[in-house]
């Protein structure tokens, strides 16, 4: 009872504090932000209140298994129908603002244009869809490969009704315009520190669950899924280091300013890809891939030396995005040359993936959630190739700027982040909600498919409206003046622009697919439907071949 | 825990772990893999030996070739600005009119006046200088402020209403409806008498009223026939060319309110052989005008 009184008393002061801050806000959109913080607190003071098994509750609506005593999965579950859910709102908001570059009288007033949707799209997609699928597929992992539950459950549930209030704040902050202005942490001082408080707890729960595994070694999944959220944490933390005009207000100043700001900011840049974007998902990687195929990790040796090749390369290879900027040279050439050698510790982790098949490579033409995975894997090699090429200083010379960055981007993260995300999404479902199958495998071949095609229909037109920008931006004529101005490169590129929809809106068709597949799956249905690379079988020939003499008999 | 076994399919031996059902192999390194990595660790080393790269108290290292950014700009820019000396010197020397008289000055003023009105001008008159509403169109033959090279390259090098110029081109319509001086239905009778003398409506009896109001309120900067005055910057309203739209509407809103288009005075950003070469380029364009016919002086032309 005691609990009891001290979480609603927690409550209703968060509840008051809310109120109190949309009464004396001095902007109107962190007046709205804070009406969303009181909102929440009154959600969490009535569940507290009423006193219900809540997690019995959401079991019911979401049609969960109750707990076996065995394994936390409620936390999972709910982290499953978020990425879905947030996968679903990024991949549609992407492929409007894609519809809005090509044609740009789809922008839409003070809310709807391309200025406040674009961050809107980038964070759905990495925080909130990748976010989720991390917190869930790690708590999922890190309990499997530990045999231990989650440490602190009532801290877990925690991290993911507060991660979902950091996306709903920073979302909303975006339509209303409140940003900071930097690329990926565009979410303001307050909500930059609800964010902090979440992660430590995400941490804790984490590295509690390691401290109370069962096993004698840390399996490699966690090696990374704990890099990813100590540097996330470390990242966040210095690049937002800011001061508020007012307490009560939504804007503030950064501490950095000039070249010392843009090199911090893209050493968060650059390190959220390599953390939250690779590190993470090398997480999900090694442990999905070895159960789906059902085969062991193809080796030991490399995963240590990729590990920490990479953990330790990453950190510095930020100032590859300032080429040619007001950057000092010496910093330029040591953010080429760290990428350069990144290179292969980021293969480590495609071969350990692609060769642990080994022994199991038919499974390709049979089981569509391993061709996810390949193609995951595939896409990842070749977006961590062509990264170390583009840090190149005089390739950088060409691409910086252009399309090709975009391309180069979507390659990584559709291909990788979002394959690698929908495999483990099909492999967690119907283990998660004690289903026998999925609802459709064929509905997962046809996920492969549309989205397959949807990143190539991107990637090439990226690839190509990039380079014909760059070459169009360095044409000298005869006379030795610029050939092109700016507008002729953009003119140039909208039939580019056009097919990038296209191969948006066939990416997004491939999450419906998985939405309805995982929706049914859910609710226990099974499609009716002829297994995939079902080889023919002739009864009549099923026989051995009898000698001639017996047959005339 | 298991131990370790040889895995069937693979032939190799397993490490000896396993963490929920997930074994490791003992694989070694692959050789590629590494002699890769070792080579893109050489080449680093390399590069950061020959560029500059090491951070020390005082700068950094400067790299074994010496090369800077900095430095590698000042020579490719050097290298341009000596191809262009000998014609920028001879453009600078030439007057004007007479650019025009030279077939190769000519060509190259016009080449480098269309690379620099593809930087500077594009964004407001477009990329085909067609213009656009409340941006003048310069490839036809009616001008705001005069349409010979002189008086085009006045325009360019001090610009349209900047105050911190003092040869800035400056006039000021009167926003004759939104200020009072005439009552709405008489911002009518202006318009009808605007649309008749530019053909679009046939005369009426409103417009005889606005043709009244027109004499004793616009004639003095448009003219009494409204065929305009570029010495004001007063548009000529008798043809079908509009900067801000000749409907109905888009006349109400020009003569209730006003409009003060603005042009940067590139003069004060520009060095003067490229504004020289920008006049030159938007002369020739279509629409460029011969020199003032009464210029009586041909041998001693204005100096800019």
């Amino acid at each position: 009872m005691e609990s009891v009184l001290t979480r609603a008393g927690l409550w209703f002061a968060a509840l008051v504090l809310a109120l109190l801050a949309v009464a004396g806000a001095v902007d109107t959109p962190f007046a709205i932000q804070m009406g969303i913080v009181a909102v929440a607190a009154c959600l969490g003071l009535w569940f507290t209140l009423r006193q219900p098994d809540y997690d019995a509750i959401a079991r019911g609506i979401l049609r969960a298994p109750a707990d076996q005593g065995r394994y936390d999965d409620d936390v999972i579950r709910w982290g499953v129908i978020a990425t879905v859910f947030w996968g679903m709102a990024g991949f549609l908001v992407g492929v409007l603002i894609a519809a809005q570059l090509a044609w740009p009288l789809l922008n839409m007033g003070e809310f709807g244009n391309f200025g406040r949707l674009r961050p809107l799209h980038t964070s759905a997609v990495i925080f909130a869809f990748g976010g989720n699928a991390l917190i869930a597929t790690s708590f999922y992992v890190v309990q499997r490969t530990c045999r231990a539950r989650l440490a602190f459950p009532g801290l877990a549930r925690f991290v993911f009704w507060g991660y979902q209030l950091f996306i709903v704040l920073a979302a909303t902050g975006y339509l209303l315009g409140i940003t900071q202005g930097k690329e990926y942490a565009e979410p303001e001082w307050y909500v930059d520190i609800w964010l902090t408080v979440v992660w430590v707890s995400y941490l804790a729960v984490f590295v509690g669950t390691l401290a109370r595994r069962s096993e004698p070694h840390i399996y490699v999944a966690n090696w990374f899924y704990l890099s990813f959220i100590l540097t996330v944490a470390m990242l966040h933390l210095v690049n937002n280091v800011s001061l508020p005009v007012s307490w009560l207000g939504s804007r503030s100043f950064s501490a950095y300013a000039g070249v010392q700001g843009a090199l911090i900011q893209w050493w968060y840049g650059h390190n959220a890809v390599g953390f939250f974007l690779t590190a993470g998902f090398l997480g999900m990687m090694y442990y999905f891939v070895p159960k789906q195929a059902e085969r062991p990790v193809y080796s030991y040796r490399l995963s240590i030396i990729h590990f920490w090749a990479l953990i330790f390369l990453y950190i510095w290879a930020g100032p590859h995005h300032l080429h040619y900027t007001a950057l000092p040279d010496w910093a330029q050439t040591l953010g080429m040359v760290f990428s350069v050698m990144l290179w292969m510790p980021s293969w480590g982790g495609m071969i350990n993936g692609l060769m642990t098949l080994n022994g199991a490579w038919d499974k390709i033409r049979t089981d569509p959630i391993i061709r996810l995975m390949v193609a995951a894997l595939a896409f990842y090699g070749m977006s961590t190739f062509e990264g170390p090429l583009m840090s190149v200083k005089s390739v950088n010379a060409l691409s910086h700027y252009t399309n090709w960055t975009i391309g180069h981007v979507h390659s990584g993260a559709l291909g990788w982040n979002g394959m690698i995300t929908f495999s483990a999404l099909y492999y967690l479902t119907p283990r998660l909600w004690n289903r026998e199958r999925l609802y459709s495998l064929r509905m997962v071949n046809w996920h492969f498919w549309t989205a397959t095609i949807g990143i190539v229909f991107y990637a090439a037109s990226m690839w190509v409206a990039g380079l014909t920008q760059g070459l169009m931006w360095r044409e000298y004529g005869a006379d030795g003046y610029l050939v092109y101005s700016f507008a002729d490169a953009v003119a140039a590129i909208h039939p580019m622009y056009a097919l990038r929809v296209v191969g948006g809106l066939l990416y997004l068709s491939g999450a419906v697919i998985m939405t309805i597949n995982i929706w049914r799956t859910i609710l226990g249905h099974s499609r009716e439907e002829t297994p995939l690379g079902q080889p023919a079988f002739d009864p009549a020939k099923d026989r051995p071949l009898l000698p001639a003499t017996l047959i005339a008999h | 825990m298991s131990e370790k076994r040889i895995d069937e399919p693979t032939g190799t031996s397993t490490v000896g772990h396993e963490w929920d059902g997930i074994e490791e192999l003992d694989t070694p390194l692959p050789r590629w893999w590494l002699l890769t990595f070792y080579a893109c660790i050489v080449f680093s080393i390399g590069y950061v030996v020959v560029y500059p790269a090491i951070p020390m108290v005082h700068g950094a290292t400067a790299g074994l070739w010496g090369w800077t950014s900095r430095g590698t700009l000042t020579t490719e820019m050097r290298a341009e600005q000596a191809k262009h000396a000998t014609i920028k010197a001879a453009l600078l020397a030439t007057p004007l009119d007479a650019i025009d008289g030279d077939a190769h000055l000519r060509h190259e003023a016009i080449e480098g006046g269309k690379a620099a009105f593809r930087i500077h001008c594009t964004t407001c008159h477009g990329a085909g200088a067609a213009g656009g509403k409340g941006y003048p169109n310069l490839n036809d033959d009616d001008w705001l402020w005069g349409g010979d090279v002189d008086a085009i390259h006045a325009t360019i090098a001090h610009g349209v209403r900047q105050s911190a110029d003092t040869a800035s081109r400056m006039s000021q319509m009167p926003a004759f409806g939104s200020t009072g001086i005439l009552k709405p239905a008489e911002v009518q009778d202006v318009v009808s008498y605007v649309r008749s003398i530019s053909k679009q409506d046939a005369p009426d009896a409103a417009s005889a009223r606005g043709a009244t109001l027109f004499t004793a309120n616009c004639a003095v900067c448009h003219g009494p026939d409204g065929k305009g005055n570029r010495t004001l910057g007063a548009p000529n309203l008798s043809d079908s060319i509009w900067l801000y739209g000749g409907d109905r509407a888009s006349l109400t809103e020009t003569v209730t309110n006003a409009h003060y288009g603005q042009m940067p005075n590139w003069g004060a950003q520009l060095d003067p052989v490229t504004v020289k070469m920008l006049a030159v380029y938007v002369h020739s364009l279509g629409g460029g005008e011969k020199a003032a016919a009464p210029a009586p002086a041909p041998v001693a032309p204005a100096a800019k």
